[in-house]
């Protein structure tokens, strides 16, 4: 009950939403450092699942590589990448970019694993009939195939997102901002209210993040895929 | 090489040149076609028809290049198939499968239109084509061109295949199989309205089955084909049932081929003894195929009937034996595509 009472108080506090350490604008952190990480991961992992799943080739030494890195804890990537940032920059090379770059990192597989599983579980009698009509390959890709999978390659990028959010959140240990600073000075500080407002603020968002894609999802693909067979 | 204009399409004509299809290198290759020749003039349905595994798709898949043969020659009008643009070609070949291969994801409507708006026609010409092609199937555009593939029936979607095959015009259709997914009634009155439509198009088709019977019905000419892909018959289908090349397609065709030559046969082909009307016999318009008129004259138990001609005047007098002797002599013979 003291948990829940000193959360909401926490929660409800004006003095929290305000100033540079306040929720609107650690939030706002979050969200662009994870929006930027998603976005560089989308454009190197889906290009490049896109390819192999299209053609098959690599696939296999693609898909079991990226599947191995999926199974790195985030935490590990991080520590590990912070010898390397610091030669960088001694300033940022400690916060910053180890989770910028493990974000990316991790936020790869799922959508490449997906976006080649998609492309290549597209029926082949599909393909060859399109390509029987006269259809290039780049448009049997993104008029047949893309289309097709749009529902395996959302899964990818919504999984993707949500490990994004999740890995920006224990960049706070590293001194990284975003909302998880606050589970981080709650558990320094013994406020109970700031660590479990951190925990459920990040979960609200991973909530509302799952919840755009899913709409998104539900726009973007074809009625006639998801409707239900003639009777 | 004659082109033939019939109607508003042109057909083409199609020849096979001695052509091979061998898979695998050394100890283990094996051929999938073999020195396969002969000729389909335009506007002709032409059956490939054997057993699984003798062929058949692979020697469909050659013509519009999914599958490059190893050696010989495909001409479409005379021209190698192998030095033409491929994509060009295959949008001036219809194509349509089992599994039919509409795009899920697209409504009836797109599907149909898919070859002509990859030909950049305008989305005006577009939607006509596709709402006149889905009437000529015998689907209402109304009702059909804004559904999704999932929500037709099978005979429904083998419809929808032969429509959008048929959108750009194209000269040659290959079809593969084209009504094996539909229940036995369905496909019957599939191939008649296929036929039907043949009738009017006459598109030059390359039509692949393993039904014999669907061959004898769909065909103007038959190529049957035996295991190792080579050629064992071909001609027209009464020519196969009455003078099968070898014992491979005499039990190909079946031991009753005499009976399924009925089928192809019709009153007018018959010569007759002339006859004058004969009240309370039954009597048979020239189209009737000698097997209907075999039914009726054994199930009427009459000694026989009255066949008319095209002004409905009685010509001539038939019996179970004048039919018996029709077929024996070979005399009867289908009229040339
Ligand atoms: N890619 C391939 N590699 C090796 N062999 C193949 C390949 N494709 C087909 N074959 C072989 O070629 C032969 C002919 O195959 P094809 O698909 O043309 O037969 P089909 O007459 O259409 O049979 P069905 O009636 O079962 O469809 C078969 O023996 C098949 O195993
Ligand atoms: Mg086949």
């Amino acid at each position: 009950m003291d948990l829940i009472a000193a959360t909401a108080q926490w929660l409800a506090d004006p003095l929290n939403w305000q100033g540079p350490n306040g929720i609107p604008s650690r939030l706002m952190e979050h969200v662009a450092l994870s929006g930027v990480s998603l976005l560089v991961a989308a454009l190197i992992a889906l290009p490049l699942g896109l390819w192999i799943g299209h053609t098959g080739r690599f696939s296999w030494w693609i898909v079991s590589t990226a599947n191995a890195w999926r199974a790195l804890p985030s935490f590990a990537v991080i520590g590990l990448l912070v010898p390397f940032t610091t030669v960088i920059d001694p300033d940022l090379g400690f916060t910053l970019y180890p989770t910028l770059v493990a974000m990316i990192v991790l936020a790869g597989p799922p959508i490449l694993v997906n976006a080649y599983q998609g492309i290549a579980g597209v029926d082949g009698e599909l393909v060859e009939a399109a390509r029987a009509m006269g259809m290039k390959e780049s448009q049997i890709l993104f008029g047949v195939e893309i289309p097709i999978a749009l529902p395996v390659l959302a899964t990818g990028l919504r999984l993707a997102a949500v490990q994004v959010i999740a890995t920006a959140t224990l960049g706070a240990t590293f001194g990284f901002g975003g909302l998880g600073r606050f589970i981080i000075l709650g558990d320094a500080n013994r406020d109970n209210g700031e660590l479990f407002g951190g925990v459920v603020l990040v979960a609200m968002l991973a909530l509302a993040t799952l919840g755009a894609f899913l709409l998104l999802e539900r726009r973007l693909v074809s009625t006639g895929l998801t409707r239900r067979a003639a009777g | 090489m004659t082109v033939r204009e019939t109607g508003h399409a042109r057909a083409a004509s199609l020849e096979f040149h001695g052509v091979t299809k061998r898979y695998g290198r050394g100890e283990s290759a094996h051929g999938a076609v073999n020195d396969l020749s002969f000729a389909v003039p335009a506007g002709a349905i032409c059956v490939l028809v054997g057993p699984s595994g003798c062929g058949k798709t692979t020697s469909l898949k050659m013509v519009n290049r999914l599958i490059e043969p190893t050696e010989g020659q495909i001409l479409l009008d005379g021209v190698n198939v192998m030095t033409e643009n491929v994509t060009a070609l295959r949008r001036r070949i219809g194509y349509v499968i089992q599994q039919v291969g509409l795009l899920p994801h697209l409504t009836v409507g797109r599907n149909v239109a898919i070859v002509p708006s990859l030909m950049g026609w305008s989305k005006q010409r577009q939607s006509a084509r596709t709402d006149e092609l889905l009437s000529l199937v015998g689907l209402d555009p109304e009702r059909y061109r804004g559904r999704y593939p999932v929500q037709l029936s099978g005979g429904e979607r083998q419809r929808v295949g032969v429509a959008r095959a048929l959108a750009a015009d194209p000269p040659l259709m290959l079809m593969d199989e084209p009504f094996a997914a539909v229940d036995p009634i369905v496909r019957e009155r599939l191939q008649d309205e296929f036929l039907r439509l043949q009738h009017e198009l006459a598109k030059t088709i390359l039509f692949v089955t393993h039904d014999i019977d669907e061959a004898i019905k769909m065909g103007d000419l038959i190529a049957v084909m035996e295991a190792g892909g080579r050629l064992a018959q071909f001609g027209s289908p009464d020519s196969v049932l009455a003078h099968p090349a070898s014992d491979f397609v005499a039990q190909f065709v079946g031991e009753d081929r005499g009976l399924k030559r009925l089928s192809l046969v019709t009153i007018a082909d018959l010569s007759l003894e002339p006859s004058a009307a004969r009240p309370g016999l039954p009597t048979f318009g020239p189209g009737t195929k000698l097997r209907d008129a075999l039914s009726v004259l054994l199930a009427a138990d009459t000694s026989g009937g009255v066949a008319l001609d095209d002004a409905g005047k009685p010509r001539g007098f038939v019996t179970v034996d004048a039919i018996a002797s029709a077929l024996a002599e070979g005399r009867g013979t289908v009229a040339n595509p």
